[in-house]
């Protein structure tokens, strides 16, 4: 009877410790560390506002025309309903916005990738943007239909960004070596990265189809291999306080985040003022934020904002 | 006999591999079970719940958002350093509003403080009102019961509190639930056009049962001094009764007997600025169905609701949950 229980508390014992170190490496896998900690990246900054002052208000208009953004959403026709919300709302700021979906829904307009696998859309759609519309477009953004994005905030964060410079911009994150751009928060590249990447893009050994030996490596992770190769490095995106402006998250999760973590900084501690992108909506919430964001007003208070990025003609949802 | 010996031995170490099997999956189990609780992400449920009557109100639901701990949202620091604020500042001297937050002892953690550490910063004056007072929230109380059925005397009362307390701190004086959102800016822009000193009270207008019409409890309603004065002066001389259990319904009732007029609080292309449910219900074309008793209550004929708008001023209900 001893012998019985002790074997039966030995066995509790170890499958606790399995249990525990399973759990442990789970989470250094996804590195469900605090942002803080993730401080081993490369900051970019957003211009500073008495910079731009500096210019003078004409070639401020110039340079705010200058910004032609191109924006990829990568979809599969269960994202319908979210497709549809975006497609209606944010998009309509872009320059350009086309739709990369895996097969061809009749419901919305697509561009046909014909493939299910993420990073074989992703390497189609950059290519077909690149081949098409490398003359007209100095700015790529790939983005996820779960994604909102304000390209306003967008186009002014890459104010004083040459777009002939390799850019590779987002929310990084480190993985051993690698530090990526996390597709969750959304992608940009600039005109020279896409060429860089273009001309990758046939070569097998530099950029494959199908990286990866047994696990599959997500498609953010492969884009970054690519593009290390090609010398292009991403950065982290941040406004002048050093928050991120591209989100991975919604601002539910933030402010729920912040009320547990910190309940003193909810609002410090959320998110950018100039916050490009935030990950995790859901369709509704999409014209909520459109609300929130372009027309929903406090009478009495007025931003003198350095620039105007007027919408594109067609664009009603302002 | 060594072979007897050596069978019990046999099937006792078979029993003890058993266990010690059987231990270590409880043990798994347990622990994971463990380490779910500690790193546990809820899932962020949001409850679409269309009241299929109007004069339903949000129970206390399923436990949302446990603040701990003091939350100061820090709404009036500097957060947009370019911002030009004079404007709203004026008004703010102008038109002094004093809101008053119907809430109980059991949402004050739960709701209360949320708007505590939000919108209610925005108003001259806001308070409380919870059937027991509590000091340190702090919450007036009203010596009340709580429910559905006392809503209409914790509302008369709160008036009463106000009243013999703040009268002459406010020019207008804004009922809101634990659940609603204002934009105070926004009010006062709609209120600077009235004089405080005229009998007329503002908010979602409703056609039915009232020939004047009456405000929805829901989105909030907003009453002038005179108003007031005389809301509270009906009780004491029982032009009003006391007793009902549809609070808006009752209130519109006793405004048309006093002679307050329900006024329009639409912004000038025509569209409703207080709004008795979230913002997704009102934004999205075809969410609410046309058979919805709401398509027959609203007095003025529906605008596309918030499709196209500049100057946009509102009280947003059941807001049960952030964003």
């Amino acid at each position: 009877m001893l012998s019985e229980s002790s074997s039966f508390l030995k066995g509790m014992m170890l499958g606790s410790i399995f249990c525990a170190l399973i759990t442990m490496l789970g989470h250094i896998r996804i590195g469900h560390g605090d942002r803080r900690h993730q401080h081993k990246h490369h900051h970019l900054q957003a211009p500073n506002k008495e910079d731009i002052l500096k210019i003078s208000q004409d070639e401020r208009m110039e340079l705010s025309k200058s910004f032609r953004v191109y924006c990829i959403i990568l979809v599969k026709p269960k994202d319908v309903s979210l497709w549809a919300a975006v497609r209606e709302t944010w998009t309509k700021h872009c320059d350009k916005a086309e739709f990369f979906s895996s097969e061809n829904v009749k419901v919305f307009e697509s561009i046909n990738m014909e493939t299910d696998d993420m990073w074989l859309m992703m390497r189609k759609a950059y290519k077909y943007a690149f081949d098409k519309y490398r003359d007209q477009y100095n700015w790529f953004f790939l983005a996820r239909p779960t994604m909102f994005a304000i390209m306003e905030n967008l186009k002014y964060f890459l104010l004083k960004k040459d777009p002939s410079q390799p850019f590779y911009l987002g929310h990084t994150i480190k993985s051993g070596d690698l530090e990526y751009v996390s597709v969750e928060g959304g992608i940009v590249l600039s005109i020279e990265s896409m060429k860089r990447l273009n001309s990758l893009l046939g070569i097998p050994e530099k950029c494959p189809e199908q990286g990866g030996m047994i696990w599959k490596i997500s498609e953010d992770k492969q884009l970054a291999v690519c593009l290390k190769y090609a010398g292009v490095f991403a950065e982290n995106a941040e406004d002048s306080e050093g928050k991120d402006v591209f989100n991975t998250k919604s601002v539910g999760l933030f402010i729920k985040e912040a009320m547990s973590n910190h309940p003193n900084l909810v609002v410090e501690g959320c998110c950018s003022d100039m916050a490009v992108t935030f990950n995790g909506l859901t369709p509704n919430q999409m014209h909520v934020m459109m609300y929130g964001v372009y027309r929903l007003r406090a009478f009495g208070h007025i931003f003198h904002d350095a620039l105007v990025f007027l919408p594109p003609n067609g664009s009603d949802n302002d | 006999m060594s072979e007897i010996h050596f069978r019990e031995m046999a099937s006792k170490s078979w029993l003890n591999f058993l266990t010690f099997l059987c231990g270590s999956a409880i043990g798994f189990v347990l622990c994971s079970q463990l380490f779910s609780i500690l790193l546990g992400e809820q899932g962020d449920t949001q409850p679409d719940i269309l009241h299929n009557d109007p004069h339903a109100r949000h129970a206390d639901d399923n436990g949302q958002n446990h603040l701990e701990g003091q939350m100061n949202f820090n709404a009036d620091s500097s957060q947009h350093k370019d911002e030009n604020t004079d404007i709203a500042e004026n008004l703010y001297q102008k038109v002094k509003i004093l809101c008053w937050v119907m809430t109980g002892p059991q949402n004050l953690e739960k709701k209360a403080k949320h708007v505590k550490a939000t919108w209610a910063q925005r108003c001259n004056k806001v308070l409380f009102m919870s059937s027991e007072e509590d000091k340190d929230f702090p919450a007036v109380g009203l010596k009340t019961r709580e429910g559905r059925d006392q809503l209409y005397w914790k509302t008369i009362k709160a008036f009463q509190y106000v009243h013999d307390h703040y009268l002459e701190d406010a020019d207008w004086f804004m009922k809101a639930d634990d659940d609603t959102y204002v934009i105070l800016e926004n009010l006062r822009w709609l209120l600077s056009k009235y004089n405080p000193e005229e009998p007329i009270y503002f908010g979602r207008r409703f056609k039915p049962y009232v020939k004047q019409g009456y405000m929805s409890g829901g989105a909030g309603y907003v009453l002038s001094k005179e108003a007031l004065k005389r809301f509270v002066d009906a009780f004491k001389t029982d032009k009003c009764t006391h007793s009902s259990s549809i609070e808006d319904l009752a209130l519109g009732r006793c405004m048309e007997i006093i002679n307050v007029e329900a006024g329009d609080s639409r912004d000038t292309i025509g569209k409703e600025t207080f709004h008795p449910f979230v913002p997704e219900h009102h934004l999205i074309r075809g969410y609410l169905p046309r058979t919805f008793w709401y398509w027959n209550y609203n007095y003025y004929p529906p605008v596309e609701e918030c499709s196209i708008q500049t100057h946009v001023k509102s009280n947003f209900y059941y807001y049960s949950s952030i964003i």
